[in-house]
């Protein structure tokens, strides 16, 4: 509510600082395996990540190629001319004392991300795309201050890490939290990331300020840290505004920090000032020549990128006749969005198959955490659930529980089937007249049929479905057939 | 003759015509050193084992006339920056005590495919940072030449090993003349090759834009051969270069006539001894009396070189030596009641003065606000200095001048005084900021002591250097001259 009162008198601005780690088999700058998840501690290092004396950095091409590839993504310049830095400071995670890093070259720059809110068209500037090496991970033994002792896995150390940043384009924290959406989307459907907030794939810094209405200049700006889902930036970021809200109005000053978002506590608490600000003594990284990109080579990654959410969005109101929130949403995740597009294929109507994806499906995923592609139910069964319903076998309301048991079950094909069934018509008297039916009305396939075509008799099938409204059985249907004709 | 008084090419003859093996000629070396290391305090480390070990296997591969290469059983002496597989790599430093890398240096590998011996690891200033071996976290070296003057530095373990007759040869880095300057104060030969000629990985950094490694020869004929079995390109150091590696010997001995040789006005610097300027002055008549011709040339940012080296080799170091803090590897000062305060005494105590000098004048070379008057002006003078190397060699073939302007000092003699000591590299120094190389070749002694003429040839032109370095000492006995602890030549 506080948030809400804000707009009002305040104007919210928001810049995002995404990173991501990109999908590469070794690290950054050696041979080292990525796997820094299921490794055990320290099994993915060599003098090179763990920063050894007389170590050399050698350049992963593709974790470039996948940096401009998402620069592409995004709309960006790419320069033909980049160097890497060395960002100084110290911390145990940190084999060298110094991260390589980019500065004032990045790979590209000057972007944009343009995005749909509540049928709003909105966009969102790129400052930046640059890359950079993941450091280790800490493992204290209990709380942080307390600790005897920290260990150190250098397993993510070397890891290529991507940065995105965002201009102060952002107005709330639906924006943020929608922009950070669209921009996952992008990160997966061009392969550069998993995606994955929990494990850190995907980690969000949010910078926060307030601005009295009308005024141009910025406001005293927070850097909120430590969000890991859509939901955490949004609650991190509203209670930042009401927060900011309060100290203005009581007429205070905010003071520039960085916060920590405490997801438990729903606040965000501080960690340092400013005047602890690290001076981080940029310089070029001498261990690496600076690179020449070329536009043969960008031209070259271009090409290869794939149809990206928005162009796949427009595709699906335009040829699918979806609207325009609903092509949002689905195409929101490229799992999502394949699955939709398979379960048309098959035969679904696009409306249809959007409201069951979109709704119970969603519905149950979420409940689980569960990705759309980890469900036992694949589009193939959804599209004869679909088929089920339009036929009039089954009502609105059992294909609901259907769809729920399907969905629980580790194979849902039992479910579905039974579903078919529990409708189908039993008595022998029933498809004796459907039978009937369906040889007078079609003497010229039942002719076709004597004469020896095979694929008349499932012609004839397919009309006593229809006429059964997918009631019968069709093996039933097959049986009494072939002994009425003979 | 003494077997350790010999140079790589008389000693290789001696192994492939199996008038000497490897094993003996290793076992004297090693005797050497037992005689006199104690005085001149070169090795932090010998390694008899390993030496002896790879002797033995050299022999065998003389034996079955397999893969013999000219470094074939020669007994090598290695800087204490070179990393060694599970030999004690320190850097001359106590904050990596203890620490044994699990790898070889790119250069160290190579030298183990040519069947070379490794005797140990010398002696040097601590993270190579100096000019007189004085700040080695260990022990100071002493000149062969005379045991109460210094050897000079960095490299000044391997210039007195090779100098005393401790090894027939050894590596040696240069980020401001660490080669040239010991080898030219201990009367041997020394290269600092371009930036980018040698791999550098497995070097412990000093300053990665500046350092290279080199050979440290008795003659230059010796350092040709070292340097042809080191240079080349390494994909695991993305600075080394990819032009192919000439065959350094096959023009070695072409001679200077009709070279074009240039003496850079600003290389006769303030404070040279007179008898070291008449040394060169009669070098470089001597070489215009093998037909080359020589002119003067200006290199008119020379004077700014030293403080620009100064801004940007400390700056590099400060963030190189960030990763000596304690929590992996090496000296642990333990105690600290935080994270911060054990970094603070790990590194207080693990540091010698001049590193911890040198620290705080890269640190605040780039800190923000001081960057842009620091460092980014110290660079801009290096592009200056890139463009007189650059303007000097369109009109002459290679540069001229002495290597240090004295010789050998006392120990002690400088070491209250930071700038006197900077003031050694003042002319070696400009060829490693002009992405140039080097060569000091012993051209004299004044008062017993020895003293080196500086060859600098274009950025790859090292065959230009040792082709002039060559012509000197074929027409001068200089090279010939040994030290007291290595004995006479017979």
């Amino acid at each position: 509510m506080r948030a809400l009162e804000a707009v009002t008198r305040y104007e919210v601005v928001v810049g995002l600082e995404v990173h991501a780690q990109i999908l590469t088999q070794s690290k950054m700058f050696c041979g080292c395996s990525t796997d820094y998840l299921t490794a055990p501690p320290n099994a993915n290092t060599c003098p090179v990540c763990l920063g050894l004396p007389g170590s050399l950095p050698v350049i992963n091409r593709r974790a470039v190629e996948a940096t401009i590839r998402t620069a592409l993504a995004l709309n960006c310049e790419i320069p033909e001319f980049s160097k890497f830095d060395r960002k100084n400071y110290f911390y145990p995670d940190l084999p060298k004392g110094y991260q390589i890093s980019q500065y004032d070259l990045p790979f590209s720059r000057n972007g944009r991300l343009e995005f749909d809110l509540n049928g709003e068209a909105k966009r969102c500037g790129i400052t930046r795309v640059h890359l950079e090496e993941d450091t280790g991970k800490l493992l204290h033994e209990g709380a942080i201050h307390e600790a005897q002792a920290s260990l150190v896995n250098f397993n993510r150390a070397g890891v290529p890490l991507m940065e995105i940043v965002s201009e102060p384009d952002l107005r709330s924290a639906d924006e943020a939290r929608e922009y950070v959406m669209r921009l996952r989307a992008i990160l997966q459907y061009i392969g550069v990331n998993g995606g994955d907030m929990e494990s850190g794939q995907l980690r969000c810094d949010a910078n926060v300020s307030l601005r009295p209405a009308g005024q141009t200049e910025y406001g005293t700006k927070v850097e909120v840290k430590n969000m890991n889902s859509f939901r955490a930036i949004h609650r991190a970021i509203e209670f930042e505004i009401g927060r900011q809200t309060e100290v203005l109005d009581a007429g205070g000053r905010l003071a520039q920090e960085t916060r920590g978002w405490n997801d438990a506590r729903g606040l965000t608490v501080s960690q340092r000032s400013k005047e602890y600000a690290e001076d981080y003594r940029y310089f070029p990284e001498p261990d690496l020549p600076p690179l020449d990109v070329s536009r043969e080579w960008v031209a070259q990654i271009r090409a290869g990128l794939p149809e990206l959410p928005a162009a796949r969005r427009e595709r699906f109101m335009t040829t699918l006749g979806l609207s325009p929130y609903d092509a949002s949403l689905l195409t929101s995740s490229k799992t999502m969005a394949e699955f939709f597009e398979e379960t048309v294929r098959l035969g679904a109507p696009a409306k249809t198959a959007a409201n069951w994806i979109l709704g119970d499906f969603s519905r149950l995923l979420n409940a689980d955490r569960k990705e759309i592609d980890e469900a036992s139910i694949k589009p193939v069964h959804l599209q004869q659930l679909i088929s089920l319903i339009d036929s009039g076998a089954i009502t609105g309301k059992m294909a609901k529980q259907t769809f729920e048991a399907m969905y629980r079950a580790p194979d849902p094909g039992p479910a579905l089937e039974a579903a078919r069934g529990s409708t189908q018509i039993s008595g022998d008297a029933e498809l004796d007249r459907i039978v009937d039916q369906v040889i007078a009305e079609n003497a010229k396939s039942v002719a076709d049929f004597k004469a020896g075509k095979e694929q008349a008799l499932k012609f004839l099938i397919g009309q006593g479905m229809k006429i059964s409204k997918g009631r019968a059985n069709p093996q039933r249907l097959d049986a009494l057939l072939r002994e009425k004709i003979s | 003759m003494k077997l350790y008084q010999r140079t790589i090419r008389e000693l290789h003859q001696m192994l492939i015509d199996r008038e000497i093996s490897s094993v003996e000629l290793t076992d004297a070396v090693l005797n050497q050193i037992d005689l006199v290391g104690d005085k001149t305090k070169a090795y932090l480390l010998v390694t008899r084992e390993l030496a002896l070990g790879q002797a033995q296997a050299a022999d065998e591969r003389l034996r079955a006339k397999r893969d013999v290469r000219p470094l074939t059983g020669i007994p090598i002496a290695l800087k204490d920056v070179l990393c060694v597989r599970d030999v004690a790599s320190t850097a001359g430093s106590k904050i990596l005590g203890g620490f044994t890398p699990p790898y070889s240096a790119t250069v160290v590998e190579r030298l183990e495919g040519e069947g070379a011996v490794f005797l140990g690891k010398t002696n040097c200033d601590e993270f190579a940072m100096g000019s007189s071996n004085e700040n080695s976290g260990y022990w100071p070296v002493h000149n062969p030449w005379s045991l109460d003057r210094v050897p000079g530095g960095s490299s000044g373990g391997s210039a007195a090993a090779v100098a005393s007759g401790e090894a027939i040869a050894a590596l040696g880095s240069d980020t401001g003349g660490s080669i040239r300057q010991p080898a030219a104060l201990t009367g041997i030969v020394g290269m600092k090759p371009t930036y980018g000629r040698v791999s550098r990985y497995g070097l412990i950094a000093f300053a990665s834009s500046l350092d290279q490694i080199g050979p440290m020869t008795r003659d230059v004929a010796d350092g040709a051969l070292l340097l042809q079995a080191i240079a080349g390109n390494d994909p695991r150091d993305s600075t080394s270069s990819s032009r192919p590696v000439p065959d350094y010997l096959a023009t070695l001995t072409d001679g200077v006539k009709g070279m074009r040789l240039g003496v850079p006005k600003e290389y006769f610097v303030a404070g040279m001894e007179p008898a070291v300027e008449q040394s060169i002055r009669d070098a470089i008549r001597l070489l215009e009396q093998q037909g080359a011709s020589i002119e003067e040339v200006s290199l008119p940012h020379s004077d700014v070189a030293l403080p620009a080296y100064y801004i940007i080799a400390p700056a590099e170091a400060s963030s190189n030596l960030a990763r000596y803090d304690g929590t992996r590897y090496g000296f642990q000062a333990g105690g600290g009641r935080n994270l911060i305060e054990e970094y603070m005494l790990t590194r207080q105590q693990g540091f010698g003065a001049e590193v911890k000098r040198r620290i705080m004048l890269g640190t605040y070379a780039l800190s923000s606000g001081y960057y842009d008057a620091y460092y980014l002006q110290a660079q801009k003078v290096r592009t200056l200095i890139i463009e007189d190397f650059k303007k000097a060699f369109e009109k002459v073939d290679a540069l001229l001048g002495a290597t240090s302007p004295t010789a050998a000092f006392e120990l002690g003699a400088k070491t209250q005084d930071p700038v006197a000591m900077y003031l050694n590299d003042i002319i070696t120094i400009p060829a490693n900021l002009g992405n140039v190389c080097g060569i000091s070749v012993p051209c004299g002694l004044v008062d017993g002591l020895p003293i080196g003429l500086q060859v600098i040839a274009p950025g790859f032109g090292e065959e230009v250097a040792l082709r002039v370095a060559y012509a000197f000492e074929a027409a001068t006995e200089f090279h010939r001259a040994r030290s007291p602890l290595m004995g006479a030549a017979a």
